[in-house]
């Protein structure tokens, strides 16, 4: 294993091996990466994938069954205490006190980090996430979007060097979701490393680098690119008349793993290129069709992965 | 549109038959179910019937019998041991301490050692003899009207019969010694005496416990624990935090009962009001560290007020506030010795209608501290850093 030094400046997050259980069920599976400083990390799967619990592994908030590695240079199982000065956690479900208000939840947190003027430090997070003239709203009677801005005033206020964020933009508006991900940016572009699960595909286009979990166990990291690249996945791409009967037809056929409508076409796509070409053959010279050799998309890879990894661990 | 086609349009899936009994049959099997599933809840169902028939049937007792007396004899002759054997013969008096000076004697029934104390004069045998009737004392500390009120009223006639076996001095139905008793602290055994300082433990027993008992489980329900657990804060910071505004809480209410106390029922304050003062805020810190403990052992606020009830039920009926603690069997009143209550209902009494000083409420005070010292410690390494 190339391990990375602990000390490496480089490096925000470095784990080997992490695997955790749960009343005998294994979340997390053997599962080892590296996040850069600086960078934003997607953190992608479907729901239960065990992207939760990891974060949860990272910031001290589980301790691993197994497994090793260190975050922000500490060791995630002796130094949680020093993690957690230094890393700001957005949880999934909205986890500020619902009857305090947007000013006292936020001077809540700056008192709890110690920070000097707790006061200031809350009106100046108050402007940045332009949430003036809300500051006395109970932070329960916000909307969505706003109280996932104020959750990320709240971690992001102090200072932290790494952000985890679990599924911030679940349930908020494009607006909303768009504006948050370019804080995301501005953010990074200050030096903060950010690890932020979602399953938007949209997102995943958005990261520096994505990972892709599913069943606990980690099946594909890398730019959204190399992931693309690395899934040797082949998609022809049809439109025309009749796709229902024609996914119908060619679903289950040799070299075709996956077929998927996406609005007025379909995506065929197998890994075996030329079982798959021999299969759509005897298709593409019919009429009414229009077939063009296509890259996969994330999506598709990524659908691709979670079949093949149900075959194996389920 | 007319009436008929409104009906004929609103015709969809019909009224199953027995619809209410169906539904509420669904209502009821899913109750059944989240019972089932909830262990604490369902072993209080059990618990808490059994311990208040258990705890009514064997501990409580209103006519105590063998209550620690203090004796001080100032004179050692056949005659004293004969009246303490016959007062001993009585049931209702066990020497628990022998004293030798007055100051030793008072200081036992002010801090509520003993409930009783006899005092043999000196020269009571030969007074005897010479027919001049002395007197002997027999002090109660009538704070307790139950307790006490018995064994006095037993005093007189059971003396008499017992003494003409031992007795052989002149003709038995004349009296030839009288028995003073002396019903101290509360004379005309008025029970509001009594039950108003043990009401101002018992309220905040109830509210201080209740207080903290939901203070961790409300941030576990509520999702918002995940959120502090992420953050730098050590388990004794997170304990104090919630605790000490509610000491300030039932401070206010401490006050406000005293006060209705002193001011409607006519409650005298004998000792220092500062010393109450301090030892109150003593037994609020106590309860909030032992309601603070059940908030980090239960898992939802249901169970947390089931677990309060828990040991609030025994508070009441263990502590000598409703039932005199002396007239409990040992373990009862080992079982007492565990619970704050027992321990401040002593302090308040002794202050406010003692007049007890600091260097009486020494045990007492040192057991209020150990509780809270155990409560604390469980507390601490019961909360859980992670979330495994």
């Amino acid at each position: 294993m190339n391990t990375v030094p602990a000390s490496s400046p480089d490096i925000a997050i470095n784990v080997e091996g992490l695997s955790k259980s749960f009343g005998g069920r294994e979340v997390v599976h053997d599962l080892s990466m590296q996040v850069k400083r600086g960078s934003i990390y997607g953190f992608l799967g479907p729901n239960g994938s065990g992207k939760t619990t990891t974060i949860r592994m990272l910031c001290g908030l589980l301790t691993p069954d197994a497994g090793e590695g260190t975050c922000l240079g500490y060791d995630i199982r002796r130094d949680a205490d020093k993690i957690k000065r230094q890393v700001g956690y957005m949880t999934q479900r909205f986890s500020l006190y619902q009857d305090l208000s947007v000013r006292e939840n936020l001077e809540f947190v700056a008192r709890l980090y110690g920070l000097r003027d707790a006061r200031g430090a809350a009106a100046d997070m108050i402007q940045r996430i332009g949430l003036n003239g809300r500051e006395e709203q109970l932070a329960g009677e916000l909307s969505g979007g706003w109280k996932q801005r104020l959750a990320l005033g709240a971690c992001t206020l102090p200072n932290p060097r790494l952000l985890l964020l679990d599924e911030p933009t679940a349930g908020v508006d494009p607006k909303a979701r768009r504006d948050f991900w370019n804080e995301i940016h501005a953010l990074a572009a200050e030096g903060l490393t950010v690890l932020v699960s979602t399953h938007y595909m949209d997102e995943a286009e958005r990261c520096h680098e994505i990972a892709y979990i599913a069943y606990g166990h980690l099946l594909a990291h890398g730019t959204v690119d190399e992931v693309i690249a690395k899934s040797a996945l082949s998609t022809w791409t049809v439109s025309g008349d009749d796709l229902n009967g024609l996914a119908a037809e060619l679903a289950g056929k040799p070299g075709v793993d996956m077929v998927a409508p996406f609005g007025t076409s379909l995506h065929v796509s197998g890994r075996d290129k030329s079982a798959l070409e021999a299969t759509i053959a005897p298709y593409r010279d019919k009429s009414g069709w229009r077939w063009e050799d296509s890259e996969p998309s994330l999506e598709d890879v990524f659908i691709d992965l979670m079949n093949r990894s149900k075959d194996n661990f389920q | 549109m007319s009436a008929t086609d409104a009906a004929s349009q609103n015709r969809d899936v019909p009224e199953p038959a027995f619809g209410f009994w169906r539904r509420s049959f669904a209502m009821l099997v899913k109750e059944f179910i989240q019972l089932r599933r909830d262990r604490v809840s369902f072993a209080m169902i059990v618990m808490i019937p059994v311990m208040q028939l258990l705890l009514f049937g064997y501990a409580i007792n209103t006519t105590p019998r063998r209550l620690p007396t203090a004796v001080l004899i100032q004179e050692d002759s056949d005659l004293a041991r004969s009246v303490l054997k016959a007062l001993e013969n009585t049931s209702y008096f066990r020497f628990t301490r022998e004293v030798h000076s007055v100051a030793e004697f008072d200081d036992l029934l002010q801090s509520g050692k003993v409930l009783f104390g006899v005092e043999i004069p000196r020269g009571f045998e030969r007074a005897v003899r010479r027919g001049d009737r002395p007197a002997l004392l027999v002090a109660a500390d009538a704070t307790d009207p139950v307790a006490a009120g018995s064994a006095l009223g037993a005093l007189g006639m059971v003396m008499q019969t017992a003494l003409a076996h031992d007795l052989h001095i002149g003709d038995p139905p004349a009296m030839p010694f009288e028995i003073r008793a002396h019903a101290r602290y509360n004379p005309a055994a008025e029970s509001r005496l009594n039950i108003v300082p043990g009401l101002v433990g018992t309220i905040l027993t109830m509210t201080m416990l209740i207080f903290t008992a939901l203070s961790v489980t409300r941030e576990i329900e509520r999702g918002t624990m995940e959120s502090l657990l992420s953050m730098p804060i050590k388990p004794v910071e997170v304990m104090f935090g919630k605790i000490i505004p509610y000491v300030i809480v039932g401070f206010v209410q401490a006050l406000l009962i005293v006060s209705i106390g002193v001011l409607l029922f006519g409650v005298p304050i004998l000792g220092s009001v500062v010393l109450l003062a301090l030892l109150t805020t003593l037994f609020i810190t106590t309860n909030l560290s032992i309601g603070y403990t059940f908030s980090t052992i239960v898992q939802n606020q249901l169970q947390a007020m089931q677990m309060s009830m828990m040991f609030f039920l025994p508070s009441i009926l263990l502590s000598g506030f409703m039932f005199p603690f002396a007239g409990m069997p040992v373990w009862a009143q080992y079982l007492g010795e565990g619970l704050p209550l027992t321990h401040y209902i002593r302090i308040v009494r002794a202050i406010m209608l003692k007049g007890a000083a600091p260097s009486n409420l020494q045990y007492d005070t040192i057991a209020l501290i150990a509780l809270m010292l155990i409560a604390m410690t469980i507390a601490v390494t019961r909360f859980r850093r992670t979330l495994d």
